[in-house]
Order: C-alpha cells, then structure tokens, then sequence
C-alpha cells in the first residue's frame, strides 16, 4: 500500500466533505450519513482514467457529468477521459474490453454486462457496502444485478425508467378517467382508444429498450416465466398461454407498423399524435415539453405517465433499463478507479446529476428517493420508483451470460411478436421460444 | 558472403515477398483461423472455453433462426444481385452511348456507392417507416393508396425493402465496372456486326455479351459476396425484424457473438458462410478458365 499523499487528502476529503454535506441536501441522504465511513482510497501516482460510457439522452446528464468529471480532476490530480457510444455500442465495446484485457478503466454497461465476465472485474464490495450503509441501501434489483456469488462486482449508477406514457386527454374520451390498474382493465382501455381511432402502440420490433420493457412485463404480470429460479427453461406455461392470448387481443388495439418498431418508432409516433399510449422513459414528455413547437407543446400539457397495470401475477413486474459503473481487472489505477465511482454517487455529485437529467435516470440508493426532481413535476413521480417494482431480465432466474444471450437474441420479444401478430400459433411461439432459452441455459 | 547471399534470386525473392507474406498471415489468415478455431469451441466473452468439435454446427443445423436466417441470406443475395446485375447492365449500356452530359451523368450514377452505408440504411429507413414514408404519403396523396404501406413491419415487404435498398447501394459497382468493359470493346466489331445486317439485339447478342462476360464473371463474384456478407445496411435498416425475416446470417453471427457473448456459436455462424462464398468465387473461377479465349485458343 503506498503512503498517504496530498491527492489522497484531497480525494478522502472531497468524499467527506460530500458526506458531511448530506445534512444540508437534506433530501440525499438517510439518516446515520457519516462522512466518517467514506472509503479513504490512496489513488496512485500519475492515475489517469479512461471512462467510456452511452451518449446522454438528454443534455443536462451528459454537461452535469461533465462537470463532475471536472470536479473530480480538480480534487484529485487524476485526468479522466470520457467516451460517450451509443448505447447499444457500449455492450459490445465493453465486451471486446473484457476479453482482449485492455481498454477503458471504467465503463457505464448495460443490464447484466458485468454477469457475462465477472473475473474481469474488480470487486467492489467494499465500496457497495460503504455507500448502501450511509444512503440508505440498494433496491433488491440493484443488488441481484450488481453481485455475483455475495461479491459487487459492478455498481448501478442508476435505471432508465420506462413506463407508460399516454394522453390524458384521449384516455378520457375514450371513458376512463386513469389508467386502469389490472390487465383486464386496461385491454377495455386499449380496445376503448382503438374505437376511437386514437390507437396505441408498442414496440415488437428489435428495440433493445422498449420492446424487451413492455414484452417481459406481459409475460411475468400474466405469472409467466423464462426459467424458474434454477435457471431452467419454464417458458412452457398455461401462464405463458394466457399471456400470449392477451397480447393477441392487445396487438388488435395498435397502430400499424409496430412489428417494425425499432426504440426511436414509439416517441415518434406519440410525439405526432399518432398513437395514445405507447410505452417509454420520460423523455418523450420533455421532448414534448420543451419544444418551441405550440403543437408539440400541447401535447406535452396532455402527456401523463404511470405504471403498467398489474396482472394475474399479483404485483408489479416491470422491466427498465439498468445502467452499470465496473472497473476492469486490467485497469493499471484500481483505486483512482474505485475512488471515481464512490466520488459520482456521493450526494453532491449524484443529486445534481439526476436533477440534470429530468428524472431520466432514476436512483439505486434509496435515499435520493427524496430527490426533489421527482415531485417538482408530478408527473415524473412514476419514474421514481423504477428501481423499487422492476425485476430484472433474468428472472426469476439467476444473471449471466444466458440471460444475456436470450435477451440479445428477443426471445421473449420474438414469442410474443409472432403470437400476437398471428405468424405462429401460442403454442409454436412458446415452442420455439423453449427451444431457443434451452440452447442458452444448458449449461 | 552476406552480399552473395543476398544476390541471391531465390532469397531475394522470399525478402520481396516477405512483407505481403506477413501482411496476408497477420491480418488474413490468423484472423480467419482463429474464427474457424472459435467455432469448434464454446468460447464466451470473457471466458476461455474449450473445445467441442461440431456441437455448435451440429446445433446451428437445426436451430430455426440460423435456417431462417441461411434462407434470408440466400434470397437477399440471389435477389439483389439478379436486379444489380441487369440494372447495372441496363445503365451501363446506356452511359456507353454518346448522350449529352455523359461525364456528369456518370459521376451522378456514383453517388450511392460513395454515401456511407449507415446515412444511406438511415435515409431508407425514414423513407420505409410505418408512420412517416414520404413513398406512403406521395402514394397516397396521388390517390393510389388509402393506408400507409408496412414497409419494414411485414415479413415479405421487409425482404423486399432490403433487397431494394441493396440493390440502390450496389448498381453503382456493377455499372461503372460494367461500363469500363464496355469501353474495352473497339467500335470496328459493332461496324462489322452493322454491314452485315446484325440488329441491335443481335449485336449485343453476339459482340458484347461474348466480349463482356470476362468482366462480368469478377463483377458479379464481388457484387454476390458483398450482398452476402452484407452487415451494415440490415443493423441500420431492420436489425433482423420484423420476426427475424431480414436476419442475414452476418447479423445473426454478430447477435450471437457478441451482445448474446457466445463467441464461438456466433464463429461458427461465421464460418458457416465460407462454404457459400466459396463456391461463388469457384463458379466464377472455373468459369473463366474454361473459355477458351483466355487459354489462348478461338472459342
């Protein structure tokens, strides 16, 4: 271990001076926050990071990011290169990253990325620890996503929160005055809008995000299931049934086109007043919002969100986007590197960062729950639980490269688009879906 | 003994050819047997994996998707170039006439070829979209159509689209390339063909086609291996929707290999295209050396 030096000073106090700082962002943190169990990581000499990560979505993440970049660099003397991608550029990046051992020192990954090469990563347990004992824990989901065998291999920086965005207005002409709470409920509002010639429509294409979000959501709130908890494939199910005859009804009730929507199809079919109801993170509404565009404009003022009903499951199943910080085995600055990730979720890093990104990006600690960002507007308030009623992609198996392989090759996305457009019947979906989970969990 | 040495012709040869050697070995050759390699085991990202002879072919044989996407692959290819080629033909036969503005009209016909291939998957997936094709919406102004047309969301139609967004992207090759035969062919044999009565058809018959099917052969082997390694256009495009009925085997191999992270199923998917590719440079090949012409001989 080498000797204290002046940048450790500085970075210990910097995470101190952020911890101690949490009584006056009274909302950041929970009660018992002491800059005292911040970790002291003695950064080593000529540290250098490189960070890659997904473009923004929107500009106050990517500038708030930025500067606390700027920050860190001022604290600590440690220069950090960030690399934005597209997002779905990131996975296979990091991937390549892991498998050659050279790259990026940190990436921001995606769902189970850190599960597919944990011995890749350094464990970050100590850190996780640290930080869910003085913000209030993680969310269950955060922990299955970010521990492999009782070790933190990865932490989440936060979850894109998808949910469903609809038009106020048209929901009540067509004679419901909210959301309905069931599933039975809500295919009478779908069948209800379609009526009305103000369908909705939701993603059946290959849309990484939406169609994977909405799809998994119609399989578990029916009881269905990929594999049960072994990791076996389970997928052949009355419950997997009753679900693909509800998406049949349901695929009746959308606009034309969604076979072929990829994730941009659904803003921009909501945000021309094409469809009612799609599914979405809360960025199509400050599209909206912030548009010099009167039309668009009011439909921004119309917009509502909330959460996809509940179905015969009995509690929440949703899915949403979860985005990851690992440290790679092969970065030459491992604690420059750990001392980077405590430093953005600190509360005087991180409660900015989610305020620039307009509930955008939702929290993995509890605490920052009580982030103003998410009642200053009531209607981001859904988003604020993202973390709190999602399961993770695996479910309700365990995380790793077979539930990465699945959901890469939409094998819920492919059965529940070919059952409900009518391209196979229920049972040769739910066959060939078998078959094709079976391949990637045989091990 | 050292400067005798290296006068040398054989050793001076081997240094000439080293470096092309070590050129073709680095990038070609190791590149291409560690994906071969790859296929035989059950390498995934991150991981060492371990050798299991066939079980990825053998799994990959019965696999719907890979048979779906093997079909895909040879419909889009078969398709595409049959449209490339006659097109192409068609353009460059009349790019060799003297028109006005011929020099321009040639630099024109280069555009789509110099575009880069994700702004053209770009531009024809907007022109394609379910809600917003600008072909939808003039078809449907001019009172052809009553409902946008579901380019990209129904199996066939998205078959098509990417057939013919191909097809747009590669006429380029094949006509200028096709042209620059057609430049070869001295002028004196279409007088000759014309004194003796010959029509257009049979000109083109009998002179041209003879003359042009060198190139023709190398044209049309390059033109079949690009369609059929094509990548970009479809991960742009469609990324294998609607129903997986645009998966092209190359997207399907990238699916696999990388965000799925089974390196070595997605390698065997890979090397499973060689066979095909072969046997298109082998046709086109054998194809030359069997004319006589090029043996020196009259036929």
């Amino acid at each position: 271990m080498s000797k204290l030096t002046r940048r450790d000073f500085l970075v210990s106090s910097a995470a101190a001076a952020a911890a101690t700082s949490v009584g006056v962002n009274a909302f950041a943190a929970g009660p018992g926050a002491a800059g005292a169990d911040s970790i002291k990581y003695p950064i080593e000499s000529g540290a250098t990071l490189r960070v890659l990560r997904w473009k923004r979505f929107v500009q106050g993440d990517e500038d708030l990011w930025n500067a606390n970049v700027k920050k860190f660099t001022e604290l600590t003397g440690v220069a950090v290169r960030t690399d934005s991608e597209g997002w779905e550029d990131v996975r296979p990046k990091s991937a390549v990253a892991a498998n050659v051992g050279s790259g990026p020192d940190i990436v921001l990954g995606w769902f189970d990325d850190p599960q597919q090469y944990p011995t890749k990563l350094i464990d970050m347990t100590d850190l996780a620890d640290s930080l869910g004992k003085r913000y209030g824990g993680w969310y269950d989901v955060c922990r299955k996503y970010g521990t492999k065998d009782g070790k933190w291999i990865a932490l989440p920086l936060g979850v894109i929160g998808n949910a469903l965005v609809y038009r106020e207005s048209q929901i009540k002409a067509a004679g419901f005055d909210a959301i309905p709470k069931d599933t039975a409920g809500f295919l009478k509002l779908c069948q209800a809008l379609k009526a009305k010639n103000t369908p909705v429509g939701f993603a059946l294409g290959k849309a990484v995000g939406d169609a994977n979000n909405w799809a998994h959501w119609l399989l578990w709130s029916h009881g269905g299931k990929l594999v049960d908890k072994n990791g076996h494939v389970a997928i052949n199910s009355p419950e997997t049934k009753a679900a693909l005859e509800y998406a049949k009804q349901l695929y009746a009730t959308f606009v034309p086109g969604t076979l072929s929507w990829q994730d941009p199809s659904n803003n921009k079919a909501y945000l021309d007043g094409q469809i009612s109801m799609t599914a979405n993170g809360i960025s199509v509404y400050y599209a909206a919002k912030n548009s010099t565009d009167p039309k668009l404009q009011e439909i921004g003022k119309d917009t509502q969100h909330a959460h996809f009903p509940i179905g015969p499951a009995g509690k929440p199943t949703e899915l949403m986007q979860i985005t990851q910080m690992m440290v790679f085995k092969h970065t030459k600055f491992p604690n420059a590197a750990k001392a980077f990730v405590q430093f953005m979720f600190e509360p005087d890093q991180y409660n900015p960062w989610m305020k620039a990104s307009i509930g955008y990006v939702s929290q993995p600690l509890k605490a920052y729950e009580k982030n103003p960002i998410w009642t200053e507007d009531p209607k981001a308030t859904v988003y604020r639980d993202s973390a709190s009623i999602m399961l993770d992609h695996g479910h309700e198996g365990p995380l790793g490269q077979a539930s990465a392989a699945c959901m890469a090759d939409y094998v819920v996305v492919d059965m529940v688009a070919e059952a409900a457009s009518g391209s196979k019947t229920v049972q040769q979906a739910i066959d060939r879906a078998a078959d094709r989970a079976k391949r990637f969990y045989k091990a | 003994m050292l400067s005798r040495f290296l006068n040398n012709r054989n050793v001076l040869g081997m240094l000439f050819m080293a470096p092309a050697v070590i050129l073709l070995v680095v990038f070609l050759t190791y590149p291409l047997g560690l994906g071969v390699w790859l296929g035989f085991t059950d390498t995934k990202i991150g991981g060492e994996g371990s050798f299991i002879g066939l079980d990825n072919y053998t799994y990959l044989f019965g696999d719907s998707l890979a048979q779906l996407s093997l079909f895909n692959t040879l419909f889009y290819t078969i398709s595409a170039s049959i449209l490339k080629f006659g097109l192409g033909l068609w353009l460059a036969i009349l790019l060799n006439k003297n028109v006005p503005l011929k020099t321009f009209f040639r630099a024109i016909v280069l555009l789509p070829w110099i575009v880069p291939t994700a702004l053209s998957a770009l531009a024809f997936w907007w022109l394609y979209d379910a809600q917003f094709s600008v072909i939808s919406w003039a078809l449907t102004k001019m009172g052809l159509i009553d409902h946008y047309i579901d380019f990209l969301g129904d199996p066939w139609n998205a078959r098509w689209s990417t057939v013919f967004a191909n097809v747009w992207r590669g006429i380029p090759f094949v006509a200028i390339s096709l042209l620059a035969g057609l430049q070869t062919i001295s002028p004196s044999l279409y007088e000759a063909a014309a004194i003796d009565g010959a029509t257009p058809w049979q000109q083109f018959r009998h002179v041209t086609l003879p003359l042009l099917t060198p190139i023709i052969a190398v044209v049309m082997t390059f033109s079949v291996l690009f369609t059929f390694t094509d990548f970009q256009l479809i991960y742009v495009l469609t990324r294998g929707g609607p129903l997986n009925a645009t998966h092209l085997m190359a997207t399907l191999s990238f699916q696999r290999a990388i965000p799925g992270g089974a390196l070595g199923e997605g390698a065997a998917l890979a090397t499973y295209m060689i066979p095909f590719l072969l046997a298109a440079i082998m046709f086109s090949y054998f194809g030359l050396q069997r004319r006589g012409w090029q043996q020196g001989g009259d036929k």
